[in-house]
């Protein structure tokens, strides 16, 4: 079985020199939740940006199976859903419903077909209702729904999402996470929140310094405090990774 | 969020009118502002008709006429500077309630605000009936660059939130003790003009990302297609059809 996404000696320098990718070396296998963790500064977001090709470095990035070139630049688009951090940023038309449809769009789909690809995109994260309205007159978690909703709507094989839990409240984490489950795509979750990890994600790979520095499945990663300190990263207070419920 | 978003001007109904497609509506307005723009500033009774034409289009669209009065309040500095120009203009004097006034003073004041009061209440009108999105997709559909358009739309979405963001700062500076009232306390304004400038343009790139994730070639995809009948270009061209005729009795008569 071909994985739904790898990357391969993937290297970037930012244009003030600074290495943002050191070789990174990362396997999703289909189907799977994985969940990217490290701490700020580490090159996860420059990594979320070189899987559909926006950022282009040195080495290979291979979604299901098609290796990203110039060529395929727009199916490897297609394949990868990136939700962005700020929610502001991904929701740029003036209906949710248009935002959308933008990228099914994109892809040449229109009139009826379009329709249901917006309904259908709205339905799967619960978010039918938000349809007609801007984007700005929304909250956090509705703002969230719909950014996922636009990145579904391109029926992606990976969905990539960056910092999903940033700006929402205990109640909206918790509801995102069932929403999440609840979609059937492989997913890369980039994450500071580690209980959201160990809620959503069988396994979680440690970025820092520009590399994959551990990986394995979830429940061990977080319970090896040693290497969680070694990275900035640590449990809320009170937290262990083997009594949560997972 | 508080008042002043984008749609301030929008108001929700469902008249013809509403229902028009929206470059019927913009190439309308723009027909009839031209048709006035161009009529010679003594044909007083025309600019009469015009303002009875414009008027009867807000009661159909359930417009009141109070929503737009109130809005035309913002060519007042217009109204201000035309009232200037009796005083100022020179050649024949007439005497108006015994004070001496240019004649072509008087005509050029009388020009500006009935030109300028239309035109106004034109564009209110417009936008009381079609909300942004709808005028800059009408805007397109009539041949205006979609960069210009694209860019306007951006204006619209992001505005509030740059607002938002100025809100910020102000708080962030109030807090530590700079609150600035008088204009040469405008350094810090300036400066933070510049952050602005800097936030703005880093989310320009992050939104160009976001676009570009979800397949954007530098065409925005045409979303709010709706293609006008015949009969809705002939709704349409009633306004500056009759702002027409007007324009052409006058002519005749005077």
């Amino acid at each position: 079985m071909t994985a739904a996404l790898e990357a391969h000696a993937l290297e970037f320098r930012y244009p003030d020199g600074r290495m943002a990718l050191d070789g990174v070396e990362l396997v999703v296998d289909r189907g799977h939740r994985v969940a990217l963790l490290g701490p700020n500064g580490a090159g996860k977001t420059t990594l979320a940006l070189h899987l559909n090709g926006i950022l282009r470095g040195s080495g290979s990035v291979v979604i299901g199976g098609l290796e990203l070139n110039d060529e395929n630049l727009a199916e490897i688009r297609r394949r990868v859903g990136l939700v962005f951090q700020d929610a502001n940023d991904q929701l740029f038309m003036p209906t949710v419903a248009e935002d959308v449809a933008f990228g099914p769009a994109n892809l040449g789909i229109d009139g009826d077909l379009l329709d249901r690809r917006v309904e259908e995109a709205l339905g799967r994260v619960d978010a039918m209702a938000l349809a007609p309205r801007p984007p700005h007159h929304l909250s956090g978690g509705e703002k969230r729904s719909a950014a996922i909703a636009t990145a579904l709507a391109m029926e992606p094989q990976v969905l990539v999402l960056d910092e999903p839990t940033s700006g929402l409240d205990p109640q909206g984490r918790r509801e995102l996470a069932e929403t999440l489950r609840t979609l059937d795509v492989t997913m890369l979750v980039i994450t500071h929140d580690l209980p959201f990890a160990l809620a959503l994600c069988e396994k979680s790979v440690i970025m820092d310094d520009g590399r994959v520095v551990a990986e394995g499945p979830t429940k061990e990663v977080l319970d090896n405090e040693n290497l969680l300190r070694r990275h900035r990263l640590e449990m809320p207070f009170g937290f262990r990774a083997g009594s949560s419920p997972g | 969020m508080g008042a002043g978003h984008a749609h301030a001007l929008y108001v929700h109904e469902h008249s013809l009118v509403h229902h028009l497609p929206p470059q019927v509506k913009v190439a309308s307005a723009i027909a009839f502002v031209i048709i006035v723009a161009t009529t010679p500033r003594e044909d007083v009774w025309a600019f009469v008709a015009y303002g009875a034409a414009i008027g009867s289009v807000a009661l159909f669209s359930r417009i009141e006429l109070r929503f737009v009065l109130v809005r035309m309040l913002g060519i007042l500095p217009f109204i201000a500077f035309a009232s200037l120009l009796p005083f100022v203009a020179s050649g024949e004097q007439v005497d108006v309630f015994g004070v001496a006034m240019s004649r072509s003073g008087l005509w050029a004041a009388w020009n500006v605000v009935a030109k300028a009061s239309l035109g106004a209440a034109t564009s209110i009108v417009l936008a009381a009936t079609t909300e942004v999105p709808d005028i800059l997709a009408g805007l397109n559909k009539l041949k205006v660059p979609a960069l210009f358009t694209s860019i306007a739309g951006f204006m619209v979405r992001y505005l509030e939130l740059m607002v938002e963001e100025i809100g910020r700062m102000r708080v962030a500076m109030a807090s530590r003790g700079y609150d600035p009232r008088w204009i040469w306390q405008a350094r810090p304004i300036a400066a933070s003009t510049g952050a602005l400038f800097i936030r703005s343009y880093e989310r320009g790139e992050r939104v160009y990302d976001a676009m570009l994730a979800r397949g954007y070639t530098g065409e925005m995809p045409d979303l709010r297609r709706r293609d006008p009948s015949r009969r809705d270009w002939v709704v349409g061209s009633l306004l500056p059809a009759s702002a027409l005729i007007v324009a052409l009795l006058a002519r005749v008569i005077t």
